[in-house]
């Protein structure tokens, strides 16, 4: 097979619908996360529906694009910070029990359910577990088309 | 047409073409062709979670199955060779 078929990138007209296309995915995929509480979906499923618009990106501007735009070690840092912050919501309410929703009982996020800000600390769990998704899927793919043939 | 026998011809059909498509994508030698099959079964499989009423599945299995595991797979068979080998 032809090597050098992921360094190039695509035609005109790929490029310029995914340049068109890229900003609404990404942004349905911060709807799904951020309403993971209210509609189907959640951490998971848009931080997979963002890490499809990374790929989208990979695949029609090329892995040399890719490469100036990824930072390794932001991105490593980012999935850390992602488990962190699940962490730590969890643990806000120690003084009672772990993963007691202190946000939702006594805190800030009481609202009436249904609405946005009522979840206690399910929005803040769904952003984090979006974020590590997403960098940990966006990392695995570009490590993945980083990878060179070796020599037999 | 009442809602039990469409949700029952669209069970039929899902069935088979489950069975079908997973045929498929073991009995194909190109891999490439195997890797669409697979993404045809990921995508029945989507439609099957959404009949039985689990959308958050269902959004999991569309974006998994059809995005990350069919790149995954293509890129790495871009790397390797694109006919099955057998030794």
């Amino acid at each position: 097979m032809n090597q050098r078929s992921l360094h190039s990138d695509m035609g005109v007209i790929v490029k310029t619908t995914a340049r068109a296309t890229i900003p609404l995915i990404g942004i349905f995929g911060a709807y799904v996360v951020s309403h993971g509480h209210l509609t189907p979906g959640g951490g998971f499923q848009g931080g997979a529906t963002i890490a499809g618009a990374g790929i989208l990106f990979l695949l029609a501007f090329g892995l040399g694009e890719m490469k100036k735009k990824y930072d390794h070690h932001l991105y490593s840092a980012l999935e850390g910070l992602g488990g962190l912050v699940f962490l730590g919501m969890a643990m806000l309410g120690l003084g009672v029990a772990f993963f007691y929703n202190t946000l939702w009982h006594n805190g800030p996020f009481n609202g009436e359910p249904g609405t946005l800000l009522s979840a206690g600390y399910l929005p803040i769990m769904n952003l984090a577990v979006g974020l590590k998704v997403f960098t940990g899927l966006m990392s695995a793919m570009v490590a993945i088309a980083m990878y060179r043939r070796w020599k037999e | 047409m009442n809602f039990e026998s469409f949700f029952g011809i669209i069970q039929v059909f899902v069935a088979i073409g489950l069975v079908v498509s997973a045929a498929a994508a073991i009995r194909f030698k190109n891999l490439i062709a195997a890797v669409l099959a697979m993404a045809v079964f990921s995508l029945i499989l989507s439609l099957e979670f959404y009949v039985l009423q689990a959308p958050d599945v269902a959004i999991a299995e569309a974006g998994v199955g059809a995005c990350l595991t069919t790149a995954m797979y293509l890129l790495a068979i871009k790397n390797t060779t694109d006919e099955e080998v057998i030794e």
